[in-house]
């Protein structure tokens, strides 16, 4: 296999959601072929450049992105790329040239103290890690404190907070209070949930409201072209 | 499959073994006493020879006699009556098998609507905030024509959970009369469309015209017995307990030419027919048997299907009234009625009370299509864009009621337990647990792409502040209606231009 046809075939997988061999792929069929991990594992291997495999990266999920937009795709394909992304860079990553990785930004996310509820965050972070962002993902039930602990050793360029109450709302109010008055005013800060709203986000100073996993990325990306 | 899927369903008992047994042993007793009144000579003159009791009644006319049904004869009757009938389509892919001992169902049109209520999208400035608007449906009610018979024919055959078409509208053009309605209207829908067309006769002379056209249709005298392209319908009683002259006439009309035929019975629990379910039903079995035992006397053998039409009274006006819970308990309980003696079942669902397209209309179409449907009959008439008690048909409403149609028959999906589909889920179950998010979401691409999953309500607005249901159903309407229409091979449409008298030039 030559090298383009390594790179092609790594951005079809990728653009199938083909995670590793265990997966099995968009359509059920793919199971025992190899996938993204161990395609990206030959092309190291084989010497390929690595801002060879970033670029191969941008330009499945490019596809990804206009196979969405027009409704080919849904959400679940979407976080089989992006998870093939992640994983991905964690094998690329160590090969980078220094200053050359996630030149696309560093995202803190968690989920406010006093919330136990995940699977909006988790999906926000699986799909913007999968678009070539570094995720620091702190979990849930987070103190402010330990969010501000992490935003001074992780140096963040976003933050995004989850709280699925209405009762925990408040705390998410006390973080964004917290971040600025420690003067990280360059942050920009994320905020989602189903009680949260942008008048919500507006009223607490954070700088952006997302309905959705989908909203969060497209929001990020906008967000990161402007500066 | 040579013929459509329908929908098998596992059916929902709402009567008992016991409970079935004593509805007919109550039928029993009602065609011996008080038996039924026949107003038809032919008739009356088969039940005698038969061995029924029948006396004339000269308080009732001429043309009237009382019969009084054993038992006997119904046993007669039901082992000659076909326990399986196969309707035709025009694509012969369209065909339905209606098999008295196996529950598919068929959802399909009807009835045959005086009016057809159109629907304009129109746009309103909020008073006190010029810069609102909002975009709401007003409608308008107008008489049916042939034009709107061939839509609802061009929509029936794009609809794809309708499976058989009734002429749901009444053509009222100027030219129609009484002798050239049959063919106009069976021309109306099979021109129109590819799937099986079931009308009632309006003129019984006109029969073997019908007849003709769907012999050129199916390909000649022979063709048409294997693929009948056209049934019947005559609701032979008028509740209660009483044949006419004119619908008698059809069926023995129809049965000597061999072609299906639904014996309908159509009673209104508190005027017609006891209120009680028990009542109701026990009545319209007789009314349907003592059908079903003269068309088995007359010509045995012939195709005949077991049409329950039980509807509710309306206590301020005593119209007719589909939404109440009762119709749904009758029609249930009519088809195991059907089931009990191997007939193949036509029954009815999905009509509702209100004018117009809403809340009232979904939720009691919902109903019946959802819990008479569960009852497992054969062919579900009523059940597209019929509202006003079955005065009126509404294009829209159609469009809406085959989006829910197809929810109904995805609930009706068998599940999937096997040993593969549960180690399947296992490994799944075991994977997700040992991922960091623990999210199954990349496991549901699978049935996902292969279009197993609802994915949303075809009609969900996209706006906050406003409904956009009807006008998202009235583009799928537009849409539909400028799809080619599937008219008739142009020899088989000239040579029944030719060949069948009355068609009107506006159908040529």
């Amino acid at each position: 296999m030559s090298e383009q046809e390594l790179l092609n075939e790594l951005e079809h997988v990728i653009l199938m959601g083909h995670i590793n061999e265990e997966d099995e792929g968009l359509d059920g069929t793919m199971q025992g072929t190899p996938g993204t991990e161990e395609l990206v594992k030959k092309a190291l291997e084989e010497g390929i450049d690595p801002e060879k495999l970033l670029k191969t990266f941008g330009k499945a999920m490019e596809k990804v992105g206009e196979k969405f937009e027009s409704g080919e795709f849904f959400l679940p394909d979407m976080m089989a790329s992006g998870e093939c992304v992640g994983n991905a860079m964690e094998i690329v990553e160590p090969k980078l040239a220094a200053g050359t990785s996630y030149e696309k930004g560093k995202f803190l996310i968690a989920t406010v103290q006093g919330d136990l509820h995940d699977i909006g965050k988790n999906i926000v972070a699986t799909m913007i890690k999968g678009a070539g962002y570094h995720v620091k993902d702190l979990g849930i039930d987070v103190p402010a404190d330990n969010i501000l602990e992490a935003i001074k050793e992780y140096e963040p360029n976003f933050v995004g907070l989850s709280a699925l109450l209405t009762t925990t709302m408040t705390e998410m109010e006390q973080v964004v209070k917290r971040i600025r008055e420690e003067g990280y005013s360059d942050i920009k800060i994320f905020i989602g949930g189903v009680p949260t709203s942008q008048e919500f986000a507006d009223k607490i100073g954070a700088d952006h409201h997302c309905k959705d996993a989908m909203e969060a990325l497209n929001k990020l990306e906008k967000v990161r072209d402007a500066s | 499959m040579d013929f459509r899927e329908g929908v098998v369903v596992n059916p929902y008992l709402r009567l008992n073994d016991e409970e079935i047994n004593r509805i007919h042993k109550a039928s029993m007793e009602i065609l011996e006493d008080p038996g039924v009144l026949v107003f038809h000579e032919e008739a009356a003159k088969y039940f005698e020879e038969a061995g029924a009791e029948v006396t004339k009644v000269p308080e009732e006319g001429d043309k009237a006699w009382s019969v009084k049904i054993p038992e006997t004869l119904l046993e007669k009757a039901l082992k000659t009556a076909p326990k399986k009938v196969v309707l035709g389509a025009r694509d012969p892919k369209n065909k339905l098998v209606l098999d008295g001992n196996k529950p598919r169902a068929y959802f399909g049109s009807g009835s045959e609507t005086n009016y057809i209520l159109e629907i304009s999208m129109d746009t309103y400035v909020k008073k006190d905030d010029p810069e609102t608007t909002a975009v709401f449906p007003t409608f308008k009610r107008k008489r049916g024509t042939l034009k709107d018979l061939c839509e609802s024919a061009r929509l029936g055959e794009n609809f794809e959970n309708l499976d058989f078409f009734i002429r749901n509208v009444n053509i009222q053009d100027p030219e129609i009369t009484n002798e050239n309605k049959d063919v106009n209207k069976f021309f109306a829908c099979l021109d129109n469309m590819t799937k099986h067309v079931l009308a009632g006769i309006t003129d019984v002379r006109q029969l073997d015209n019908v007849i003709k056209m769907a012999e050129i249709i199916a390909g000649g005298k022979e063709a048409v017995k294997e693929n009948p392209v056209v049934s019947f319908i005559s609701c032979v009683t008028k509740s209660p307990l009483q044949l006419t002259e004119e619908s008698t006439t059809n069926l023995l009309e129809v049965n000597k030419r061999g072609f299906p035929i639904v014996i309908s019975s159509s009673p209104q629990g508190g005027s017609t027919a006891p209120i009680d379910e028990i009542g109701i039903v026990s009545q319209i079995n007789a009314e349907i048997l003592s059908a079903v035992v003269l068309s088995q006397i007359a010509n045995p053998g012939s195709p005949v299907i077991y049409g329950s039409v039980p509807v509710r009274a309306r206590m301020d006006n005593l119209h007719d009234m589909y939404g109440a819970p009762e119709f749904s308990q009758y029609n249930m309980s009519c088809i195991q009625m059907a089931r009990f003696y191997g007939l193949p079942c036509y029954s009815s669902a999905g009509v509702s009370d209100a004018k117009t397209p809403g809340i009232q209309a979904s939720v009691e179409k919902m109903l019946s299509h959802l819990c008479v449907s569960q009852g497992g009959p054969h062919l579900l008439h009523y059940s597209f864009g019929l509202l006003e008690e079955t005065q009126t048909f509404c294009p829209e409403q159609a469009v809406l009621d085959n989006a829910h149609i197809g929810m109904i028959k995805r609930v009706y999906r068998e599940p999937n337990v096997t040993d593969e589909s549960i180690e399947d889920n296992l490994k799944i179950i075991r994977k997700v647990m040992k991922s960091p998010y623990r999210i199954y979401a990349k496991y549901a691409r699978k049935q996902l792409h292969k279009g197993d999953l609802y994915l949303e309500y075809s009609f969900e607005s996209d706006r906050e502040d406003m409904d956009e249901t009807m006008a998202k159903a009235k583009e799928e309407k537009e849409r539909i209606l400028s799809l080619p229409v599937k008219r008739l091979p142009e020899d088989v449409r000239n040579k029944i231009l030719e060949e069948i008298p009355g068609i009107l030039e506006k159908l040529h």
